[in-house]
């Protein structure tokens, strides 16, 4: 054990120190603030020289996307249409079965099976994205082609299926963490009334828990519109403006990932599509992600 | 008003149900599993683990993939580990509520959401282009380092949380600054929580492809790197690749390639599931 001396200079010296340290576990934490400010500096310097060439009309109305061809068109819809058809296919998964597995984990369950049951299901969320894009185009596509035959080998419907399932976890580990913010004299006072487990969960925690379940939905749209690999191996190449999920249609993501593969030299308008295509990705799960956060806030705010 | 019997007989539905859809999920993992198994079992022997890739798909292995994800790792852990735990001490032990530390919090959490490849994309503008650090496993590593930095912060925060003040405040009555109450208390006690946090993060590093694919990972590397200024390719990548091919043949390697890739995540994060576990019976305060 060591002493400390205190005379005037040591003291100095150990306040001094003591700053240096506050000094740089500061510069850490804001470390955090860079990396943000250098994601916008990098996709907005980006993207100004490609609507120098490209007008936003054309950007927003031109229903072709094509920037790696002779002929090139600039329309954007094609890839959004993509991004949200594979994501609509994955929430359609991911919000009904999340929520199943989170009213019973939180109001069902005993202390036992949940501590059983969660630490398997998370195992389904550590899985590495290109493992289910490999899934999705050689085990579910095949399966499904036995159900609908004109299925073709890239589709959309396997990869936003797949997508939802990887994302299942994720809605279900935060739609319990809210209801179960819900304090126990609602559930006492409703089953007092004579009413079951499932009205209860149904009518009383689930409403009171609403904002919390609202912020895991969007929170994990966020995640599917971002999701990158098992759209890119198993949704298709080609940029095609269609609702129909059976068909193959390229997303944002994948787009980007198309281009990163081939050798596009550093400062062409195909280039800087890629950023162009970043940024919106980044304003859309921006705008969900603070959202979502905010609703997530509410509750808690609510029952502390 | 619904009878009694009726709405008894909806809530054993429901168990029903929600049994069922638990089932459904966990047969998904296990057929991916087992798809896995059944085509890549076949491709794993020595061979595999020390041949370079190939254009002949029985010839290929995965040397380079899995030398590229430890050196790749290592960067990551470098940069990643040091800078979030003492962010993360920041936030907890420090930092005063105002306006700068909220725009902090919320910038962390908002990270946390960034995808991927949009990561990606600023490491490629400011890595390779501005700071002219190449196409290398340093920038790859600097990459993923960013990217899992939130989670590391975010686990290292909560560790510092189940910590009592009641012991830091013994330690500062006793005359301890407050670097020394958290060099010799704070810190060791919730190592525990602060370690699983990294595996996790880890885990989650091993297993990203997408930015690494745009701040250009090559797929056919034939030699091992001397520098962390080389082209890199990692496990990921490297089934991908194989992955996006048609030839069957090719396929099994993705598949063999992608059961040593579930092998090590899963592995970091039934460790990091277990560690927890025992970390919470452990402490008792």
């Amino acid at each position: 054990m060591k002493f400390q001396t205190f005379n005037k200079n040591s003291k100095k010296l150990l306040c001094f120190k003591e700053r240096l340290i506050e000094v740089g576990l500061f510069l850490c934490a804001f470390l955090s603030i860079l990396i943000t400010l250098g994601i916008v500096f990098i996709l907005i310097s980006e993207s100004i020289p490609f609507f120098r060439e490209v007008s936003i009309r054309d950007f927003l109305t031109d229903p072709q996307w094509t920037p790696l061809f002779f002929d090139a068109h600039y329309g954007i819809a094609s890839l959004i249409l993509g991004t949200m058809v594979t994501t609509f296919v994955a929430l359609s998964f991911a919000i009904p079965l999340g929520s199943i597995i989170a009213i019973y984990l939180s109001e069902y369950a005993s202390h036992h099976v949940r501590e059983t049951i969660k630490p398997i299901l998370e195992l389904l969320s550590a899985v590495p994205t290109v493992v289910y894009g490999y899934f999705a185009l050689l085990f579910v596509t095949p399966l499904l082609q036995k159900i609908f035959p004109e299925l073709s080998g890239f589709n959309m419907l396997s990869a936003g299926f797949v997508m939802g399932i990887m994302i299942v976890p994720y809605v279900s580990s935060l739609c319990e963490d809210a209801m179960r913010a819900v304090p126990m004299y609602m559930r006492e006072g409703s089953l007092a009334m004579g009413a079951t487990k499932l009205q209860t969960s149904l009518r009383v925690i689930f409403p009171s828990a609403i904002s919390g379940i609202v912020a895991a939905y969007i929170l994990a749209l966020s995640r599917a519109v971002g999701e990158t690999m098992i759209v890119a191996i198993a949704a298709g190449m080609q940029p095609n403006l269609t609702l129909d999920p059976r068909e193959p249609a390229q997303t944002l993501t994948a787009y980007i990932v198309q281009v990163s593969l081939g050798d596009l030299p550093h400062g062409t308008v195909g280039y800087q599509t890629i950023f162009v295509c970043g940024l919106i990705l980044f304003l859309m799960t921006f705008v969900f992600n603070i959202f979502g956060h905010v609703m997530k806030k509410l509750t808690r705010e609510v029952y502390e | 008003m619904i009878p009694l019997k009726r709405r008894k007989a909806y809530d054993a539905i429901f168990v029903w149900l929600s049994g069922l859809v638990l089932f459904f999920s966990l047969l998904t993992l296990f057929s991916l599993m087992m798809s896995l198994l059944i085509q890549g079992v076949p491709r794993l022997n020595v061979a595999f683990f020390v041949s370079f890739p190939s254009r002949f798909a029985e010839q290929a292995g995965i040397l380079s993939a899995w030398v590229g994800t430890l050196t790749v790792m290592s960067v990551t852990a470098v940069v990643a580990v040091p800078v979030g735990i003492l962010a993360g001490l920041y936030l907890e032990e420090y930092a005063s509520k105002n306006f700068l530390t909220s725009i902090i919090e919320i910038n962390i959490s908002n990270l946390a959401g960034v995808p991927s490849i949009v990561y990606g994309l600023m490491a490629l503008g400011i890595f390779v282009y501005q700071m002219h650090l190449g196409q290398s496993i340093l920038t790859a590593g600097l990459t993923l380092g960013l990217l899992v930095l939130p989670i590391i912060i975010v686990t290292t925060r909560e560790a510092l949380r189940t910590i009592p003040t009641t012991m830091r405040e013994a330690a500062y009555a006793l005359g301890a600054t407050r670097w020394q109450v958290m060099r010799d208390h704070t810190i060791p006690y919730s190592m525990g929580g602060i370690l699983t946090g990294v595996i996790i993060a880890l885990s989650r590093a091993i297993g990203e492809t997408a930015p690494l694919i745009t701040i250009g990972a090559l797929t056919f590397i034939a030699f091992l790197p001397s520098s962390i200024m080389d082209p890199f390719t990692v496990l990921p990548i490297q089934m991908f690749n194989w992955v996006s091919r048609p030839q069957e043949e090719f396929h099994q390697n993705a598949a063999a390639a992608g059961i040593v890739l579930i092998g090590l995540t899963l592995t970091m994060n039934a460790l990091a599931i277990y560690m927890r576990y025992q970390f919470r019976k452990r402490i008792k305060w």
